[in-house]
């Protein structure tokens, strides 16, 4: 793996291109591009929305790879940031190594995943990316290339959430392919004015070449942590940008035709990677997180004792993936020093920090802002959100243009320091390589503020990324699950109502209207609740984490603003207080007591504070929160009235009528009218679903899957059980089959006993079952019934109506033990029911079985 | 010579007698997995099978067993079980969680035990630490972290599983089916229960969330299977060290089932209930008489076991009593003819009994009203009369109003056989006026 140069003894600029776009709801001005000078060599690099960045993180050689989102300035603190919102991507080494058997396989050296992971942080300060770099989407079918040579290019095939590795969604997929092909768009004509400019022998393959000899080097150079982009950053990037229109065209058309696409792209691999990757490089990668905790130590010259003094927050704030600040710069350049020694001090094109740059590049970067209009606001609005569009892709095309012009010119000064900063390294002896992240990326939001002000260097390595130190799992099996072998398991596979849904059919409406709703709460920046009400079943959940999940897409994609989602539920609390910690806990990690809890979110949603992100959050079984005093639920539903909470709850119930049956009037008059009420599948989408679930899977008869939809829809029109039953049938069926290897349908007959087997009810059966003394107890019941015309029996008259008959019917006599034993054992079962035995003679039984369903059942015999 | 060899044999058969006892005793007391099934391997092949989809496949699963008491829901479970964990690759990766309604009594506890043989990050030696609301989110985090593929299935097992359903809100029921559920990590709900109303006992939520998979095992056998039951249960094993005695003693039992009193018992016994338990309680008495001197069980001793466990046990209380006592209990008895069944006072029975003493009776001595009182509580110590709930409070014991907790067949039944009885007793037991 190459060694990204992310802190060279250089300092870079960073300053914003084009017309800020202030939106005044957002409290912050965006901007489409952003321009990244280094010091010394006058080169730039300039960076848009929507291309893949590196961003220096603890790992020097494998940096962090996001996709820009958007750039923006931070001006809530006096000094203003330049902040980044972007999307995250992990490489391998970053996924914590217990998870990596999931992916099972091995992965492409180059690969990396979609991080799918709603709580990482994605809002980084703009100053610590690097560089540019090349991704490529790979659709599922696809292999990732795994002996490219060219290792500027990445691979995106899966994505990650912390659980396991999905295949891309196509929309996803399409969404990654998009922005290259819209660069190659813009840049192609300056690709061939630069083209023309260079000298002719220049051939892309000769580019290559000469980048991976700095790339080489680079791999042995001691990082700096610096921002500044180095020469050799730079001429990366141009080569980069050179590479880019060819291969982002490559990938376009390779999309179009399938067939030939990874024949294509290997052979494209192979004209730009001459140079072999060497094996035990590979090896390396691979086992960082093993080799990390001593070679941290060996790293950390002077800062391990800074390090054991760290109190916990700092700690905190050591795991998150930050740029270095500026005092630890110094530092560092002074602990390398010695290192360096047999530099040439005059190739050396780094600057060491002293305290009078920073100050100066403060001020640079202040008048930068300055320099920044402000845009008149504009609000927005769903309709608007098309023109911005436009306006933005005008926008980046005049900055291409503009970028790529400057970069021819500044070429040849790139070549020069490139080849300087080669040897520079050349000398320096190869470093062990740091440990590979580990960060926990919720944590970052909280730190905003400190970015600048931290002392210390990330090196804890391997710690999990949720913020609790004691991660709960259950043993993991030692041998992997048995993945399913027929059509029928397959099926059952699919049937499970675990199994997640790519859509989830027959509730469009529903989702399109909580979608309209939480989104429009997120793009006004206001609160709000919504009651959701519908029996078991029917889908409430799932369809409210499917408009979560949407609208977490749509945040990462920019078109709402981000959020933060919470759920919480009322059956999963001991007690409804527990409903304030856990919400706490979620927002901030904090843990309290219910009290303190319900005063400390209080505070967050009612007082005037900094802006934050919109929360949504939401209550599944609210009824479970009813309290005498109704304080949670009045809570509850008071704090997104609040201006400033900007919490959006979503309330989920059983009963319809909730909000009158059983909260005061200022409670509900809190919850309001946005109500919303999911009725009961009926038979032909609960169909629906099951083909939907079936598709492609010739498991069952239609007419199996219409009875099974049929019946459930008569009973509850709960999905679940129809699934249930579905997956019982696919038993059933191979059961019933005598050759384990013939292709079984499910038949209607199979689905018919299932449906029998979970609807009807036993007590006919146990009746028959039960033994002679039992039965004939059971007619001394209804003959005690007869008689007295009640419903209703002392145990003394029965017991006189049972001796009789089973001297009628030559039965020994029964003692009263024995009767006894035969009430109470009827009594067990539910058949009978009964007071307790300690009223003996005078205990009232009752039939818990309809007359006639017990006449039925004896008689039958 | 002769008689110093059957004093070895005797040696030997008490020798033998007493494994014997001890094999049979354990057959009848423990429901131990080594004994065979009989008449449910449907259930038990889908119960089976199901376990295995958790275990190899990772497949979540709900469901219950549902059957009236002994009716082997315990064994038909610990037998899957034990099938089970012999499969190689199954006893590493698998969990067991067994809880018992009638152990976990709320979900406090219930929880602590679930972590507790879990072995979570919170069990300390044998304790479990943190409250209830933290072992809870603790519980349902460690469960959610899992997936299908890569985590230890786990099975739980709730004994008593109705109990569970009466704990508030039915949290842990919720949250275990809904674990079942959704795409945690994998677990297998199997609940044994003996009521057949359960599902309604489940709150809608959950019991959307249950599965709805029923094993019912209803004792749906007839009679010539318990015959062979009967012979399976006393059967000694081919094991048994000696032999010799081994087979005579099966040659007997396969005579005893087929002898005609032994079948009459049988059939008797199998009439009041097809629960194996009552079965196993016969042979316990009849293997107890069981001696040196007499080696092998007779039709006899079946015959006196079966009388022990059919007897009345009031009837024999009845037995015991002291004249005065009964003839208390003859009055008031007289009390109930008249007053059809309303309740009465010492008052009114002493006034009875004075009735009968001073008129016919010179048998009987005229005791003082205190002792009177004395014996009428030892009755009630007795439970064979019982105090009306509601004048339980501050009247006078005299008068604190009563009811007879014996019916007359059974009065009548057991002065048939009372010891002694004087003869103008029992006239007057017969009738209330007898005396005139």
């Amino acid at each position: 793996m190459a060694h990204y140069p992310t802190r060279l003894k250089t300092r870079k600029t960073y300053s914003w291109v084009g017309r800020p776009l202030l939106d005044r709801k957002l409290h912050y001005q965006t901007y489409r591009e952003m321009c990244v000078k280094t010091e010394g060599c006058s080169t730039e690099i300039h960076i848009q929305i929507g291309q893949f960045v590196l961003i220096e993180g603890d790992d020097d050689e494998n940096p962090y790879v996001a996709k820009l989102l958007e750039l923006f300035e931070d001006d809530s603190d006096p000094p203003p940031k330049k902040r980044a919102r972007v999307q995250w991507f992990v490489r391998f080494c970053e996924v914590p190594a217990c998870k990596r058997h999931l992916l099972g396989r091995k992965p492409g050296a180059q690969e990396i995943f979609w991080y799918d992971y709603p709580a990482c942080d994605s809002n980084i300060n703009a100053e610590t990316i690097i560089g540019l770099v090349r991704v490529i989407p790979l659709a599922p079918k696809d292999v990732v290339p795994t002996n490219l040579k060219n290792e500027k290019t990445l691979f995106v095939k899966l994505s990650w959430n912390e659980k396991k590795f999905r295949p891309l969604s196509s929309e996803l997929f399409a969404e990654l392919n998009k922005p290259q092909e819209s660069a190659a768009k813009c840049q192609k004509p300056v690709r061939a004015k630069s083209k023309s400019a260079e000298s002719p022998s220049w051939t892309p393959a000769e580019h290559v070449a000469k980048r991976i000899e700095s790339r080489h080097s680079a791999s042995k150079s001691r990082q700096t942590p610096t921002h500044p982009l180095t020469p050799r950053a730079r001429k990366r990037l141009e080569l980069g940008n050179l590479g880019n229109p060819q291969m982002s065209q490559q990938t376009s058309c390779a999309s179009l035709d399938s067939p030939g696409r990874i024949k294509r792209k290997v052979a494209f691999s192979e004209i730009t990677s001459p140079s072999k990757r060497s094996q035990p490089d590979k090896l390396q990668t691979l086992s960082p997180a093993l080799k990390a905790p001593e070679k941290t130590r060996e790293t950390g010259l002077s800062y391990t004792e800074d390090d054991k003094k760290a109190s916990p927050e700092h700690r905190i704030i050591l795991r998150t993936r930050i740029a270095a600040s500026k005092t630890i710069d110094i530092r560092e350049e002074r602990t390398l020093t010695p290192i360096s020694g047999g530099q040439r001090s005059s190739v050396v094109p780094s600057v060491i920090l002293k305290p009078e740059n920073i100050k100066k590049r403060d001020a640079k970067e202040a008048k930068a802002q300055n320099e920044a209009t402000s845009t008149p606001h504009r609000i927005r609005r769903k309709s608007s959100v098309l023109t911005m569009n436009r306006i933005r892709q005008q926008l980046r095309f005049l900055g291409n243009s503009k970028s790529d012009q400057e970069e021819k010119e500044i070429l040849p000064a790139a070549e020069i320091s490139d080849s300087s900063s080669d040897e520079e390294e050349a000398s320096t002896p190869p470093l062990p390589r740091r440990a590979p992240r580990t960060v926990s990326r919720n944590l970052r939001s909280s730190l905003k503020s400190s970015l600048h002000t931290l002392t210390k260097v990330p090196k804890k390595s391997l710690k999990p990324r949720t913020p609790r130190c004691a991660a709960p799992q259950i043993r993991s099996r030692s041998l992997a699950a048995q993945e399913p072998a027929s059509v029928l398991e397959e099926a059952r596979l699919r049937l499970h109502v675990s199994a997640v849904p790519e859509s989830l059919p027959c509730r469009e409406q529903e989702f399109q209207d909580i979608y309209n709703f939480v989104e429009s709460k997120l793009l006004d920046h206001t609160g709000g609740c919504m009651y959701i009400s519908g029996v078991p079943g029917t889908g409430k959940t799932a369809t409210v984490h499917e408009v979560i999940r949407c609208l977490q897409q749509a945040a990462q994609a920019n078109d709402v603003p981000p959020f933060q989602y919470i759920e919480v539920n009322g059956m999963k609390l001991t007690e409804p207080h527990q409903v304030y910690v856990q919400i706490l806990q979620k927002l901030t990690g904090q843990k309290a007591t219910a009290n303190h809890a319900a005063e400390l979110l209080a505070k967050q949603f009612c007082t005037r504070g900094s802006p934050q992100e919109t929360t949504v959050l939401l209550v599944d079984e609210l009824d479970l929160l009813w309290t005498h005093k109704q304080d949670i639920m009045y809570n509850l539903f008071d704090w997104p009235t609040h201006k400033e909470a900007r919490l959006v709850v979503l309330a989920i119930a059983n009963t319809m009528d909730l909000p009158e049956r059983i909260m005061m009037n200022r409670v509900s008059s809190r919850l309001g009218l946005t109500r919303m009420c999911f009725q009961p599948y009926t038979y032909s989408q609960l169909q629906q679903i099951l083909r939907s679930r079936l598709k492609h899977l010739k498991a069952f008869e239609d007419d199996a899957i219409q009875l099974v939809a049929r019946k459930v829809a008569a009973l509850s029109g709960d999905a679940r059980r129809c699934l249930d039953i579905c997956r019982r049938a696919t038993e059933i069926c191979e059961f019933s089959q005598q050759k384990p290897d013939s292709p079984g349908l499910v038949t209607i007959a199979h689905s018919m006993e299932a449906v029998d087997e979970m609807f009807s009810s036993s007590y006919i059966t146990a009746i028959k079952n039960s033994s002679v003394l039992e039965q004939s107890f059971l007619r001394a019941i209804l003959a005690e019934f007869r008689r007295s015309g009640l419903e209703e029996a002392t145990f003394q008259q029965i017991y006189s109506q049972h001796v009789a008959l089973c001297r009628m019917e030559g039965l020994p006599y029964p003692t009263m033990s024995e009767t006894m034993a035969v009430c109470s054992h009827l009594g067990s079962c539910r058949l009978l029911l009964v007071e307790p035995s300690r009223n003996d003679l005078l205990l009232r039984v009752r039939l818990n079985v309809s007359q006639d369903d017990v006449l039925y059942a004896l008689k039958d015999e | 010579m002769s008689s110093r060899k059957s004093k070895s044999n005797s040696l030997i058969h008490t020798e033998c007698l007493s494994q014997v006892q001890r094999i049979l005793r354990e057959r009848f007391c423990r429901q131990s997995p080594h004994s065979n099934l009989f008449g449910v391997q449907v259930q038990y092949k889908h119960l089976s099978e199901l376990l295995k989809r958790t275990a190899l496949h990772g497949e979540s699963n709900s469901v219950l067993i549902i059957g009236p008491r002994g009716s082997g829901k315990t064994m038909l479970i610990n037998h899957a079980l034990k099938e089970l964990m012999e499969i190689e690759e199954v006893s590493e990766n698998v969990l067991q969680v067994h809880l018992n309604g009638l152990l976990q009594i709320n979900d406090k506890i219930a929880l602590k035990e679930i972590t507790r043989q879990l072995n979570l990050e919170n069990v300390v030696g044998d304790k479990v630490f943190g409250s209830f609301a933290e072992n809870l989110s603790f519980l349902l985090e460690a469960l959610k972290k899992g997936d299908r593929t890569s985590s230890c299935p786990v099975i739980f097992i709730l004994d008593e599983f109705d109990l569970f359903a009466h704990h508030k809100n039915q949290t842990l029921l919720y949250n275990l089916f809904d674990i079942s559920q959704s795409a945690q990590t994998p677990i297998a709900v199997i609940g044994l229960t003996c009521r057949l109303d359960i599902l309604e006992l489940l709150e809608k939520r959950v019991k959307s969330r249950f599965s709805h998979r029923q094993i019912h095992l209803m004792n749906s056998f007839g009679f010539p299977q318990y015959v062979k039951i009967f012979k399976e249960q006393l059967s000694l094993p081919a094991e048994f060290p000696d032999k010799v005695f081994a087979e005579k003693w099966n040659e007997n039992v396969q005579y005893l089932s087929e002898d005609r009193s032994v079948q009459e018992v049988l059939q008797k016994h199998f009439n009041i209930s097809k629960n194996l338990r009552s079965l196993h309680m016969l042979l316990m008495l009849a293997l107890n008489r069981v001696t040196a001197s007499h080696p092998f069980m007779t039709a006899v001793d079946l015959m006196e076991a079966s009388q022990l466990c059919s007897m009345d046990s009031k009837a024999n209380i009845v037995h015991g009593l002291s004249v005065l006592e009964i003839c208390l209990i003859i009055a008031m008895k007289h009390l109930n003819d008249i007053y059809e069944e309303e309740p009465f006072n010492f008052q009114m029975v002493y006034n009875e009994f004075q009735k009968f003493v001073q008129r016919k009776a010179h048998s009987v001595y005229n005791f003082e009203k205190p002792v009177v009182m004395k014996a009428f509580e030892h009755l009630q110590q007795l439970e064979l009369i019982k105090p009306m709930e509601r004048t339980s409070g501050n009247s006078q014991r005299e008068y604190q109003l009563m009811k007879l907790l014996l019916d007359n067949t059974q009065i009548m039944n057991a002065l048939q056989k009372y010891p002694n009885c004087p003869t103008d007793v029992r006239q007057w037991a017969t009738s209330s006026l007898s005396w005139l």
